[in-house]
């Protein structure tokens, strides 16, 4: 034996430690790949020896290199091996390495169960906490069930070390398995009230972090939330309670309403921005949920964007993005707010950091109106002349047209200005988005009638110095936005003053330089303005000038014929044979105008994007299944009609493509393009198709002549989109000044019935007239189209599964409590196995049949005075009590949770006690309710704890439902039962003073005023006696779990036998 | 917080933290993303960016980047705490922290890691404690070792 451990040292002296590994590799930077292969080998030996020390330090090295990247996974079960060594500095490697190298398909990881519940339980608490380190990063939902009782009884470890460690990974463990979520979260919940700060910020952290995802579930902690907000000195734990609370407040509005007091007041005080920053969001998230029923909140939102606009002006960049980010926030509800800080939002456009400049151009898209929108586009104007990054540029473009088309183009008032800036932004140099601006121009004349006559304006002068655009293309770029001008002016051409000459602009030489797809269109369209041209010159006398237009085309149109486009080459040949014809008809003095323009007559609608999709599939119609017998693989795949139903793919693919991984698609892809492009017979889709014109087929095939222009570009004749702004605002001046001409008589007409009437104030949005009566053309949408949007939420977020109800578990009527197959497992042998049945079966009692809830008044008052009987004499055994808390100081934690229980149980009136388990959910209703109180506390307690209380025959399922609309429900509950509640109140107000003349001595401290006020705070008051606990019985007991029935109450209240656990 | 991240200026991973099961594919694929991304912005740029659906929150200490990966509604300024907490607590431990220490004890920077955080969430918020933790779990390693090195000096004898 000796011998062997002599040996294993000598062998280690030879090994490699982790210093001598990183070194090395830090020596064979050239051949980093080869040494690192021999140290492998060689950890592959020390894997082999017996000796611990050598496993772990292999182990340990192993650890590093995979961080670098290497698979270390061969190894899983020799990490297991080091993880199971009893000495705690190899345990805490094996577990680190664990931690970082395994995952949930890790197969090794079923074997570790028993070993990390071992050290669970290990009496060295470093044992514990590095198990739990470890398994809070590889938990799988096996780990989770098999281990979720261990760690549950870690919760109430006597080190604090452990308690937080364990509550934290609860929450690991609800993810991985969910049922745990309810017979945990008591004693979670008890957790938030550890004297520990350590254990209570840990407990915060998961209960936030669960209601985030959840929050309705957890709205009945509200109230203890609350004290832990109002009381908690603790940054880190106070932004956690104020996220869980701007979770909270959209589910309930009054929350809201309590929550704005402390909530500016931090704000007030805070000198941590972080908490600061957390407070604004929330104010404003209360805000926006409350947006519609508090009226007198500006004061909050203007104390918010106040204190954003110190943030934005701080020097540090990390504040300014974030005062930003919760800018845009505001500004959703409360535009007006945030526009009044314009000025400081246009100066982040200069920020040298590109992140703020983002932000900064988000927000303003938020900010237009139609008052400055000109203005805001001017300045971004200038910004894209200023600006060297192309992406930034990029983005800028991307943003105006955003801003501009927002809402269908609502805050555009002259749409002549709107394509000026189009044009003008044709001049940027080497954008990618050039489509963008071809398809804003299209759907502005498409859908504005009025502006047609001006727009083909524009877009001739935009054909006519074509060759400045190409002669600065680059690949796909700006070239695009002669695909729309060609389009425009062929479709709109009797509004052209010169048609001949755009003719002659679309049939240069120059053109066939272009991508297939725009030559495509220019020749289609010039056959359009051909058509209009005869049609304006047949009507002359003089019939040479129709005659000289045919020529042209005849003359100009083989040079597409030789097009290497197949697009391109079909329509040139097409329409260059219709016009010989045309030509030879017109020789002999035929009339063809009508003719030759009926083949493009009639208006093209524009059709809206969704509108295919929403077709409804007809009934007995299934898209999903074969028409033919399925084809084999091979075959087929080139046939697919790719350009019309790419979109609709996803949708109605069929199963043998999700079963192709992308590569291998991409792959096949390829091919097929290949194909496809050598093949001569295959016809490539129709280029008016809007999704080939974006994808831009062969452009690369094109060759490209580029031009270096030092000189920036400038289109001669083009209006400067500057102009129109101010006549803009001459125009609006002076309808302002009609205005208040009118105004005037009006008033001097109204002078004598009144008095002096309030000047009229700045201009508001709806002063502002369009310029021209603008009729923007809807999309067209199918008949009977199906309204419907996809529901986007994901299917598979891990919280879904934790959308538990939880209310119920703090009910003591416990209308569903913990049913046997939602206990956690708990290994056979364990002692308290036995004991616990009966519990279980006294619990099953329970769930089953509950009196129905609703009692006649009468009997509510018997109960009452039974219940003051209970009370009378709780209250002497309270000082009995007394002797036993001090005592059984150990177990207060838990006591106090039963205790509370009971009294409650017993005594519905008695004061609300947020730290019991019980009352908050019946109490959340009164919490929330700002009423006044009357001196009668508890009697006001009853009657809202059973307005809120749903019945209790409902199934848990559909309280648990209901939840969200409760605020709802009890309030026109409330208002329509609040005659009736006066009246009981004021009998109860009688009654209660009758008994309080009575029995005065016993009632002190429910009627003074601190007790009052703990209730509408939700705190407890320390000193306050502890209701009585004496009546329990003990039934089972062990060193983990007590359990403790009550049977000492009243005979009717026996339907509720109690059974507590803890 | 999903993954925390410690690379230095070359653009080498010292450190990976992962509190969401992530394939190793997917891990090695978003570090180098990352890397690039992080690694490009100029000094004077804000410590926050929007990456996929998550919110990169990164602070460069010396040579070494410190970058965490939060949530969408996560707190980015205290994620900011966080890091400098937990390169108060590495520079107390090592005291005035470098990167090599990082490089060579690597495991002890995890274990701090380990200490401060769990699961993605804070542990504890004060650094006392967590510093107190660590020491005396180093102490045991220390009260494990030394009898092995007594049995070592018999060895060499």
């Amino acid at each position: 034996m000796a011998l062997k451990i002599v040996k294993g040292s000598i062998d280690r002296m030879f090994d490699k430690n982790l210093q001598d590994l990183v070194r090395g590799i830090r020596n064979h930077k050239e051949d980093e790949a080869k040494y690192i292969s021999t140290c492998i080998d060689e950890i592959k030996q020390e894997l082999k020896q017996d000796n611990i020390a050598v496993k772990a330090n292999a182990v340990c090295k192993l650890t590093y290199l995979q961080m670098l990247g290497y698979d270390v996974s061969w190894a899983a079960f020799n990490i297991v091996e080091v993880m199971s060594s009893s000495k705690f500095t190899y345990k805490r490697i094996g577990y680190l390495a664990a931690s970082q190298c395994f995952h949930e398909n890790t197969d090794v990881i079923m074997l570790t169960t028993n070993q990390i519940r071992k050290d669970l339980s290990s009496p060295n608490q470093y044992d514990t906490g590095v198990a739990l380190t470890g398994l809070s990063c590889f938990v799988t939902p096996d780990l989770a069930r098999d281990l979720a009782n261990d760690i549950m009884t870690l919760m109430s470890h006597t080190k604090p070390y452990i308690r937080k460690k364990a509550v934290l990974i609860m929450y690991k463990v609800f993810l991985k398995y969910p049922e745990s979520l309810r017979p945990a979260f008591p004693r979670l919940k008890e957790k938030l009230e550890d004297p520990d700060p350590g254990v209570q910020s840990a407990a915060v952290n998961v209960i936030c972090e669960l209601a985030r995802r959840n929050p309705k579930n957890y709205l009945s902690l509200a109230p203890l939330f609350f004290k832990l907000m109002t009381s908690s000195t603790n940054n880190w734990v106070l932004i956690k309670i104020i996220k869980l609370f701007g979770a909270l407040t959209p589910l309930e509005p009054r929350l809201g309403k309590k929550l704005i007091e402390p909530l500016t007041n931090l704000i007030h005080s805070t000198s941590a921005m972080s908490l600061l920053y957390e407070c604004v969001n929330t104010v404003i998230a209360v805000l926006i949920s409350l947006s519609s029923g508090m009226p007198n909140h500006s004061a909050s939102i203007q104390l918010c964007v106040q204190k954003l606009r110190i943030l934005i002006e701080d020097s540090d960049q990390n504040l300014k993005y974030l005062g930003l980010l919760a800018m845009s926030k505001i500004l959703k509800t409360h535009p007006k707010s945030v526009q009044s800080h314009k000025d400081l939002i246009l100066q982040c456009l200069d920020d040298k950091d590109e992140s703020i400049r983002l932000r900064a151009l988000d927000l303003l898209y938020g900010m237009v109106s139609k008052k400055n929108l000109m203005e805001i586009v001017k300045k971004l104007m200038i910004h894209v002349d200023k600006a060297e990054g192309t992406t930034y540029r990029d983005e800028l473009l991307t943003k105006i047209i955003d801003i501009c088309s927002q809402s269908n183009y609502q805050y555009i008032t002259n749409f002549e200005w709107y394509i000026s800036i189009l044009v003008e932004l044709t001049r940027l140099e080497g954008t990618r988005h050039g489509h963008l601006i071809a398809s804003q121009m299209l759907d502005v004349a498409i859908r504005v009638k009025a502006i047609r006559v001006f727009a083909v304006a524009q877009m001739a002068t935009l054909l006519d110095n074509a060759h400045l655009l190409t002669g600065n293309m680059q690949r796909n770029g700006i070239c695009e936005v002669l695909y729309a001008a060609a389009w425009i002016c062929g479709e709109f051409s009797e509004h052209l003053e010169n048609p001949v000459q755009t003719l002659e602009a679309m049939l240069r030489p120059k053109v066939a330089t272009l991508p297939g797809h725009i030559q495509a269109v220019y020749v289609q369209n010039a056959a359009k303005l051909f058509a209009t041209i005869l049609k304006n010159q047949e009507g002359n006398t003089d019939s040479t000038a129709a005659q000289e237009t045919s020529q042209m085309m005849i003359d100009r149109l083989p040079l597409f014929v030789q097009s290497a486009n197949l697009e391109v080459q079909e329509r040139a040949s097409c329409i260059l044979q219709l016009v010989k014809y045309i030509q030879k008809l017109q020789q002999k003095d035929v009339e063809v105008a009508e003719e030759v323009s009926a083949l493009f007559a009639g208006e093209l609608n524009p059709v809206a994007p969704k509108a295919q999709k929403k077709v409804p599939v007809p009934e007995g119609l299934d898209l999903d299944a074969w028409i033919n017998e399925p084809p084999s693989e091979s075959e087929s795949e080139d046939e697919q009609p790719k350009a019309i139903f790419t979109k609709e793919e996803p949708k109605h693919s069929r199963p043998r493509h999700t079963e192709v991984d992308e590569k291998e698609l991409a792959r096949r892809r390829e091919a097929r393009k290949q194909e496809q492009a050598n093949n001569p017979f295959y016809i490539k889709a129709s280029p008016s198709s809007q999704k080939v014109y974006q994808e831009a087929p062969g452009v690369e095939h094109i060759p490209v002549v580029q031009i270096d222009l030092s000189v920036p570009l400038k289109v001669p004749g083009l209006p400067m989109s500057d102009q129109y702004v101010k006549l803009e605002e001459e125009r609006r001046q002076k309808e302002r000044a009609e205005k208040k001409k009118k105004e005037k008589k009006k008033r001097k007409e109204k002078r004598s019935g009144r008095g002096k009437k309030h000047d009229s104030g700045p201009e508001s949005e709806e002063d502002i007239t369009p310029a021209h009566v603008v009729d923007i053309v809807t999309e067209e949408m199918p008949e009977n189209a199906l309204p419907s949007d996809d529901d986007d939420k994901d299917p598979n977020d891990p919280h879904k599964a934790l959308d538990i109800d939880l209310d119920n578990l703090l009910e003591t009527t416990a209308r569903r409590p913990l049913a046997d197959s939602e206990k956690l497992p708990v290994r056979s042998h364990r002692a308290a196995g036995a004991p616990k049945s009966p519990a279980e079966d006294g619990e099953a009692e329970n769930a089953t049949p509950q009196e129905p809830k609703k009692k006649s008044s009468k009997e509510k008052r018997d109960k009452k005075k039974d219940k003051e009987r209970d009370r009378k004499r709780s209250k002497e055994e309270k000082k009995k009590k007394k002797h036993k808390r001090e005592e059984k100081e150990e177990d207060l934690l838990g006591g106090q949770a039963e205790e509370a229980a009971v009294q409650s149980e017993e005594t519905k009136e008695v004061e609300a006690q947020p730290s019991s388990t019980s009352a908050e959910v019946s109490d959340l209703d009164f919490w929330l309710s700002n009423a006044p109180v009357p001196s009668n506390t508890q009697e006001a307690a009853t009657v809202a704890a059973a307005e809120a209380d749903p019945a209790p025959e409902a199934p848990a399922g559909t309280a648990a439902d209901s939840e969200p609309e409760e605020p709802k429900d009890t309030e026109t509950e409330e208002s329509k039962s609040s005659k009736h509640k006066k009246k009981k109140q004021k009998k109860e107000k009688e009654e209660k003073e009758k008994k309080k003349k009575k029995k005065h001595h016993h009632h002190h401290h429910h009627s003074d005023g601190g007790g009052e006020e703990s209730v509408q705070n939700g705190t407890v008051e320390e000193e306050e006696p502890l209701p009585p606990m004496s009546n329990y019985c003990l039934l089972a007991e062990n060193s983990y779990i007590k359990m403790v029935s009550d049977g000492d109450c009243d005979a009717r209240l026996w339907k509720f036998v109690l059974l507590s656990i803890c | 917080m999903r993954f925390m991240l410690l690379f230095s200026r070359q653009g080498k991973l010292r450190l990976q933290k992962w509190y969401t099961a992530t394939a190793e594919r997917d891990k090695k694929k978003m570090v180098r993303e990352l890397m690039q991304i992080v690694l490009a912005r100029k000094p004077k740029m804000c410590s926050f960016l929007e990456w996929r659906d998550l919110k990169i929150v990164y602070k460069r200490y010396a040579s070494l980047y410190f970058c965490c990966a939060i949530e969408e509604q996560d707190n980015e300024l205290i994620t900011l705490e966080v890091i400098h907490r937990f390169v108060e607590l590495l520079d107390k431990y090592f005291g005035s922290v470098c990167e090599l220490d990082i490089i060579f004890n690597f495991e002890k920077a995890y274990f701090i890691l380990d200490e401060f955080l769990m699961g993605g969430e804070i542990q504890d918020t004060s650094k006392k404690s967590v510093l107190k933790a660590i020491e005396q779990a180093d102490l045991l390693q220390e009260e494990d070792e030394s009898p092995r090195s007594v049995l070592e000096e018999m060895g060499l004898a």
